[in-house]
Order: C-alpha cells, then structure tokens, then sequence
C-alpha cells in the first residue's frame, strides 16, 4: 500500500473510533434531583425577577396568560435544553411524578444530563465563533465545544470563561478556548482584529459595533475610533507552533528591525499606516494596569460594574431559552447613556446572576422558574388587539418556530418511545448524528444569529410532508415509535392519546380525540367490509397502520409541532 | 381571526385554483409565434451559471499563450473578430459574437465562502447582515403569480446557494441537487385519497391551533406555507423539472452531464416564468494539475453553455433572458509546484449574454507578465469593473430599481446594489434609460 493510501487508512479508522467512543461512552442515567437537594436560595432571586415582571405589566394594564400546565412547560424545557421533545418514556415518568413542585426538580434533572451541556455547548460556540468552517488545522470547533460542554457541567461561572476566551493562551487543542481567538484567523494573513473586536462586543456586551468598523454607528454611541481602540486589543495576539500567545516584538522580514508590535491602520489613499492605541468606550477606569493587552481587555469586559456584561448574558441566555430575545436583536441591546438609566428586566437577571456566582445553570433556572417561561400561549378570548399587546410585553408565551436542529431533535425523538440519549444503542445514535446533518443540509441551517426570527419557508414544509425524514419516522415497524403505539397500546383511544403525547408532548383535546378515533373507527369498518371474519385480519392491520402513519404524519406537520408554545 | 381558521388548508381547492388559472405558460415550449408575441412583454429572466471553485481565466476566457502566466493553454479564433479564448472552448467560441465579455473583473475576497458570498450578492460577508443573492432580488423584485412553482431556484449545487438574507428566508433558492432526475419532495408518498385524508385532519389540527392564539398563529403563517406546498406538488408547472419527454439529441447536446441537465431544465424554468436560476457546475478549485482540471469542467460547460444560448435564441427568449457566467474569483498568473493555480481575486472572467447586455464587446485587459514575487504593488487590469456595478447593471436591465433602499431587520437602509450600473454594458436603447 502506498504511504499516502496508509495514512489516509489510518485517518480513517481514527475518525471512526473516536466517532465509536464519542458515541459508545456508557453513562449512568440522570436521577431526578430530590427537593432536599435543589438549592433554594434561588427562590428569593425568582420573587424579585416576578416582581419587576408583574409590576411590568401592571404598568401595561395588563392581566397576564394563565398558568400552563407542567407538560407544556416540560416540553419548553426538554426543547430549550436539550433541542428536542421529551420521549413517551420521559413522559410517562414524570406523570407518575404526582409532587407539587416536579417540574422544578425536573428542570434539574435536564440541567444534570450531558444533552443539556452537548446542545448548549453548541448553542455558545455558534456565538462565539459563528458558523463559518474556519482555517484547517488551527480552529477546532469539536475542541471548542467539549470545552465549552465541561464547562457547563462544572458550571463554572461565566466571568471565568469570558477571560479565558478573551485572554487564553496555547494550543486550540489543549487549551480549547483559545479556539475564540484562532476562529478568526485568515490564510496568510493572521488574526482579523476587526472579527475580534466585533465578536467581543457581540458576545459579551450584546452591542453591535461591526458597522463601526467602517464609520460611526449611525443610531448609537460608537464610533469608529472606539472600534479601533478595542481592536487594538487584540493586535499583539499571534497564533504561532506553540498556540496562541501575545508578542510586544516583532522582526520585520525584509529589514530584520526588531520593533514593539503597535496596531496600525492603512487609510485609504495614505502611504503609511497609523498606530492606534488601544481605547475602551466607556468607564476607562476599569481598565487594570498591568497584564497583556487580551487580559487587561478580559478585565474590563468582566469588571464587576459592568452592567453590559450580565445585561448580554441575561438577554442570551432568555433568548436561548424562549427561541426569542427579550431585547431583540439578541445582541443589539440599548446602549445604556450613563449608569443611572433605570433598571429593566435584563438588569434585574444580570444583578441576581452576578450575585449568585454568575453560574449560567443559576440564570437558565431563573429565567425558567419566571411567570413568563410557565405561561400559557393561548388564551381563551379572541381580540386580535390585546393578544398583540400581550405578546409585545410578555404577557403571554411566544410562539416561536423551532429552529432546524430543534425540528429534527423532535422528528427524531417522536419516532422512538425510549429516550434517545447518550444510553442509546449505538446504532440509534449513529442514525440520530447522520440523520441531524442530512436534514439540517435540506432544511437549511440556522446562520450566526441562529434567533433570527423567520417564517417557514415552502421546501422546508415540503420536506416535512414529503421528505425521507417524515417517511422513516411515521413507519409503524416493531422498532418505531408510531408501530409500538400501535401495537401496545390497546383501545383506539389511548393510542391517539399516545401519539399526540410523543409528537406533541400534550394530551388531545376532547374534540381531537373524538376526530381521531372516529377515523380509527371508520377504517376497521370499511375493512371490515371488506373481510368475512371479525378476527383482525392481516389487511385490517395495515389499515390501521395507515391510520397511525397518517396520524403520525397529520401531528408532525401541525403547527403545534413546528411551534414552541 | 377567523379568516385565518376559514383559510383551512385544502388541496382540492388549491387544485381548483390551478384548474381556473389557465396555464398560460402550460408544457411543452410555446410556439415561436407565441414566444415572439410575448417577447417584448415578458419580464427578464436570469440564468447563473457558477463556476465553483474559481474558474482558471487564463484556461477559459482570457488566454495568454506563449507567455510566463499562459500554461500549456492554447487559444482559438472566436466568431468575434479579433477575439480568441482558450481551445477548452470550441462551442462557445462559436457565440462570441453574440456576448459580452468582461476580462476585468475584481473582487475583494480570496476566500471561497467569503469569495462566493461577494460575488453572488455584491456586498462583503458581515457578521450581523445576511445579503440577498442577485437571483433572490430579482425574484423579489419581479413576483409573477401565474407561477405556482419556486421563482428561484439553484440546480445542481451544494453549500453556499443563494439565499434570501435580509429579504426573508422564503427568497432562498429552491434547491434541486439533481436536475433532471428527481425533485426532492414534491411528490406525496401516499395516494391522493390519502393525502386528501391526511390534509383534512391537519386542517382540523391546525384550526384548533390557531383558534386560540389571535393573531400570533396566523402570523407564523404555517397553514399560507403548506396550502402553497400543496399547490405546488399538484402544478401542471412542475414538468419543467422533468426532462423524460425531452429528445435524446437535445440532451446530448447540452452534454451528458449533471451540469447539461441543469442548464437544459434552466432554460425551460425560464419558459414557465421562474424568474431566477442558478446552475452550479463544481470542481473548479485546481490547487493541483490546474491544466487538466480545467479541462475537465471546461469540457462540461463548453457543449451546455454553447446549446443554452442556441436555444434560448431559437425559442426567442433571449432577449428576455440574461445567461451570467460567472465564478468566485480567478486563479494566480503563476503555476504552482503542483501545476496547480492558486485564488486569484485582482481580476477574473465572466461572460453575459442575452437580456440587454451588447453582443460582442470585450472589456478589459489583463497583464500576461508575472508580477514579481512578494512585490507590494499589486498588478491590475484595465478597464476594471466591479462586482456591485456588474450587479448593477444586470438589475438595470432587468428593470429593477438598483438604486433602492431597504430598511432591513436590524434598521439599517442598504441600497440593492452598492454601485451604478455601467452604461457601456449595454444595449443603447436600456443605456439612455439609466439615472442614478
């Protein structure tokens, strides 16, 4: 074999074993924390966060939705944290759950799992570093994420993170949040201060500054020397054999001159470039005095005045949890004029974040133990008007789309009865990792800002009624969720209250179960016809097989599916 | 409201509602008397051929034999006097004549996603704006109801097909990955009296849905989406993907290739109205054995570029039809150890054709000297044109309104093209009609 044919072999069965052990790793199943265990010195956290809410609204003159029931707002949870819907195995344990307070113990029970670390990991590294492939060898975005994933598990606190990804140094693959920096390399020419500058802001300040970069932001306070002064911040980064550092020298090639490394801007028409010297917007003071460049910027960013910094966080991870961000763009929030603006409600999250260890597993139970994240989505009334001015002030849950990974994650758990997670058999969880970018390829990914709101698009319902995906799914074969129902479920009744539960994650309504066990009905009848005995014959069994196909199909393409409510 | 729960969503209407259009643009191709009385009539259409990867100039359509960029590239006359391109080309140097060329093409990006992203909508990829794809402005810009099926449309591509950015993700190209073959998803699974059974009982749910939800249901504008899908999976218009009834010598003249297909499918898209089209022809990014590579896709394009335009002329839709082909960005003057060429963004080719734009006109000309290695001064074509001027022009000629702004989602005002379109490009008559 030619040596070029053997290392591409061994490539290979490389990749194929670390698929196999990333896939193949055993871990014991997450346990339902008990009330004993749960901290609750979040409770006084969630008064104060309902508080600035109900007031809120009270200033709107508005009476809030009612109270969602627990599988509605489980079904929020198991989509916002794990990317996909609960399994009619999950569900059937938490009914069994009669206490008062399961939907709490089990949100920490989500938080426990490795799903919520592996889809969040995601989550952040997609803010991070965007989507796009970046350079070969020097950014490793499966480092990145595993990085990001223990780190969520350990929770570790979120000021710890920032500076690590702002000021790391080393390699991308032992010291993975350098990955931030090394993301926004270009072939041959070295880091893009100016992709650093506008991710930092974008991540960690929520503050769209890109357009400074070019001139003056035309509605805020940002102007094109202020992106240029944190630019510079990141001007002395260099990605070199021994991973990233910050050099103070640097030898010019040609003339062999050793001189400290200076930020320098070419203008158009100029000759010579200038030196920009690094420069923070607002609240200079802040700003350490010693330490690299990248740290001192770390420092700033996180210093515990900085009301931008938990402000960016608290709207991120809300937008995270409800699909929609509670100031949107997500990371275009109000620029606040001077520190004393009154407090809105992402200052109330940032405060009781900060002050409770800056912990995102601390903020993400905050928000969903809030009056809005357990409200219902739909109202018993019909003015047009007032639901509009509820939707507008949080007075209601909003219906936001799932995302792409979102709509596969729940397609894919709707065709299983058992948990698809990290226990699954192997080969579940190979069909689940190529089915998720199979689908994501024809349904069209989400871009950078994955909480863009957008409206289905034609090919993707066509996809849904259609597709390979939609079809493997809603057989009813002995290893497929619709079949099992079928097949075990017993009176026509229980199995349209089972499909609905897996696809839908609710019971149906009383209107619904009639219209749907008459169908079942209607079917056994004209088989029935149509055969000379009353024993379930071969061809009435796929009739009614049909059925629940259909019936599998009818749920997956319902607007109850596609929506988070 | 209750408009919302009355739309319902039901296929037997939707078939009725196709049944009373009348089918103005129904299957086969019209007659040449029809085309011919239509011509003047019909709004353009825009047919993109992309070169993914980074078509080589220097082995297509800007030559330079004998000399230290040239390779082991060889030219040939073309019908244009005075014009020669690269011998990989005998079809098309054949309708030279009838084409402008642009020998001076500049972009910015020398990547391919960043390349790929500028040159198919004509701003720099930014991190907080999606720009809409040329074909996606157009669609946009030049809606026309008699067409059930997508106006824009990406045949044969991959990654990086035209989106709808800022414009709304229902202005993505429809994406069809075998032309000619199959077009995914467009058919049921089930018989039509199960689709019947299956639609009513989604009617039902989605009634129950949007009953208690004013307004916020009707917006996600889930029931509007599948009532057109299920229009759409039941249009007389969907034949044009189809190629079985096509002649075997017609197929075989667009080549027997995916490419071929596509471009073939292309032109009878423009038939049925579809307002934009992008066929995408892969494998041009020759890091090594530039010459051969080249060659390969060259082959393929040659025969399908060459009897696009044949027929497009003999079905007189070319006057109403802009053929764009068009790459990413060019390859390096200097062959690399590997006989490879390199990105090459200072100046690269494309070919426009039909739709208003001047018959046998070259702009441009491009050094055949190397420049001299790590030198700081960049060497430059003449007569440079750039990507949002070209992009300009195209909408001019299409009659839209390059010049308008729209207040895209994040409040920013951005104009369709970020330049004036060049007058020289163009017929006299859609000349004169510029202002800026």
């Amino acid at each position: 074999m030619k040596p070029l044919a053997t290392a591409f072999c061994i490539v290979v069965v490389g990749l194929l074993l670390m698929l196999v052990m990333k896939v193949g790793a055993i871990e014991a199943p997450v346990k339902v924390p008990t009330r004993a265990a749960i901290e609750t010195d979040i409770d006084a956290s969630i008064s104060r966060v309902n508080g600035w809410l109900r007031q809120h609204w009270s200033d709107e003159n508005l009476e809030p939705a009612e109270r969602a029931d627990d599988l509605t707002v489980y079904r929020r949870l198991s989509l916002a944290l794990h990317g996909t819907i609960p399994s009619l195995e999950e569900i059937t344990a938490f009914q069994s759950d009669s206490s008062n307070d399961r939907i709490d113990r089990w949100l920490m029970k989500l938080l426990d799992d490795p799903r919520f670390s592996d889809y969040f990991s995601d989550r952040l590294a997609r803010v991070l570093t965007g989507t796009e492939e970046g350079q070969f060898v020097i950014f490793r975005r499966d480092r990145l994420r595993a990085w990001l994933s223990d780190q969520l598990q350990a929770d570790v606190p979120w000021q710890q993170m920032t500076t690590e990804l702002i000021a790391g140094d080393g390699l991308w693959t032992s010291r993975p949040a350098t990955n931030f920096i090394t993301a926004a390399s270009i072939d041959d020419e070295g880091i893009d201060v100016n992709v650093l500058a506008g991710r930092t802001a974008r991540a960690f300040l929520g503050q769209r500054i890109d357009c400074a970069q070019c001139h003056d932001h035309p509605f805020d306070s940002w102007t094109q020397s202020d992106f240029e002064g944190l630019a510079a911040y990141f001007a002395q980064a260099r990605v070199t054999a021994g991973g990233v550092t910050d050099r103070l020298q640097e030898e010019d090639e040609e003339t062999k001159k050793v001189s400290a490394i200076e930020y320098r801007i070419v203008d158009p028409g100029a000759d010579e470039g200038r030196v920009v010297p690094t420069k923070v917007p607002f609240h200079e003071e802040w700003m350490p005095d010693t330490g690299s460049r990248r740290q001192q910027l770390a420092a700033w960013v996180t210093h515990p005045e900085n009301r931008r910094f938990e402000r960016a966080i608290a709207n991120r991870m809300w937008g995270l949890m409800f699909g929609r961000a509670w100031s949107d763009p997500v990371d275009d929030i109000a620029h606040p004029q001077d520190d004393t603006e009154p407090e809105d409600l992402l200052d109330v999250l940032g405060q009781e974040f900060r002050s409770n260890g800056g912990r995102l597993k601390f903020l993400i139970r905050l928000i969903a133990q809030s009056d809005v994240f357990r409200m219902k989505s739909d109202v018993s009334w019909a003015d047009a008007d007032l639901y509009d001015r509820m939707d507008e002030t949080w007075a209601v849950y909003p219906l936001v789309r799932l995302r792409p990974e979102q709509m596969i994650g729940a397609m894919f758990q709707a065709g299983h009865t058992r948990t698809v997670n990290h226990n699954s058999n192997m080969f579940v969880r190979f069909t689940k990792f190529f089915n998720e970018n199979d689908f994501l390829k024809e349904y069209g990914d989400a871009t950078d800002d994955e909480l863009l709101q957008q409206s289905g698009t034609i090919p993707q319902a066509l996809l849904r009624m259609n597709g390979q995906f939609t079809r493997e799914f809603t057989q009813t074969g002995a290893f497929a969720a619709a079949g099992q129902i079928l097949q075990f479920s017993g009176e026509d009744k229980v199995v349209v209250q089972n499909c609905f539960l897996a696809c839908l994650t609710r019971l149906p309504a009383e209107e619904e179960r009639e219209f749907f066990v008459a169908q079942l009905r209607q079917r056994k009848t004209e088989s029935e016809a149509t055969v000379e005995t009353a024993e379930e014959t071969e061809e009435e069994l796929r009739s009614r097989a049909q059925i629940i196909q259909d019936l599998y199909w009818m749920l997956f393409n319902s607007p109850g599916f596609s929506w988070n409510r | 409201m209750q408009n919302t729960a009355q739309q319902g969503i039901d296929r037997r209407r939707a078939l009725g509602v196709i049944a009373a259009s009348g089918l103005s643009f129904a299957l086969p191709a019209m007659s040449a008397k029809a085309a011919s009385r239509r011509s003047n009539e019909r709004p353009k259409s825009l047919i993109t051929l992309w070169m993914n990867g980074g078509m080589s100039q220097l082995e297509t359509w800007d030559p330079h034999p004998g000399s230290d960029s040239g390779g082991e590239t060889q030219s040939i006359k073309t019908s244009q006097p005075g014009l020669a391109i690269s011998d990989f080309l005998p079809q098309m140097a054949e309708h030279m004549h009838g084409v402008t060329l642009i020998r001076s093409l500049t972009s910015l990006e020398g990547d391919h996603a960043r390349g790929a992203a500028y040159v198919k909508t004509g701003y720099r990829l930014e991190p907080t704006l999606v720009y809409p794809a040329l074909g996606a402005i157009a669609a946009h810009q030049l809606p026309d109801p008699k067409v059930e099926i997508p106006q824009h449309v990406s045949l044969g591509g991959d990654d990086g097909f035209p989106r709808g950015g800022y414009l709304g993700n229902e202005w993505d190209a429809f994406r069809v990955f075998e032309p000619g073959r199959s077009v995914t998803n467009l058919k049921a699974n089930v018989s039509d009296s199960r689709l019947g059974k299956r639609t009513a009982g989604l009617d039902f749910l989605a009634k129950q849905f949007s009953s208690s939800r004013p307004t916020a249901a009707k917006n996600t504008l889930h029931e509007d989406t599948v009532e057109r899908a299920l229009k759409m999976m039941s249009s007389e218009q969907l034949k044009a993907f189809e190629l079985d009834s096509v002649p075997k010598e017609v197929l075989s003249a667009y080549g027997d290739s995916r490419f071929g297909r596509g471009c073939l499918v292309a032109r009878r898209l423009v038939e049925v109205g579809v307002r934009s089209i992008e066929v995408s022809l892969n494998g041009f990014d020759t890091h090594v054995n530039n010459h051969d590579g080249q060659k390969t896709q060259a082959d393929i394009l040659d025969p399908a570029f060459a009897t696009l335009l044949t027929e497009l002329r003999e079905h007189d839709l070319l006057e109403s039809t802009i053929v764009l082909c068009i790459s990413e960005f060019g390859r390096t003057q200097r062959v690399n150890a590997a006989g490879g060429r390199d990105h090459w963004p200072n100046w690269f080719s494309c070919v426009a054709a039909g739709g208003g734009f001047r018959e046998g006109l070259v702009i441009g000309e491009t050094p055949a000297a190397l420049a001299p290695p790590n030198s700081k001064q960049k060497p430059k074509p003449s007569d440079p044109i750039k990507i949002p001027e070209l992009y300009a022009t195209i909408m001019h000629a299409m009659g839209i309104d390059w010049n308008q702004e729209i207040i895209t989602p994040i409040g920013r005002p951005i104009r369709f093209a970020d330049a004036d379109p060049v007058p020289r490009l163009l017929t006299d008559k859609l000349a004169a009609g510029i202002t800026s």
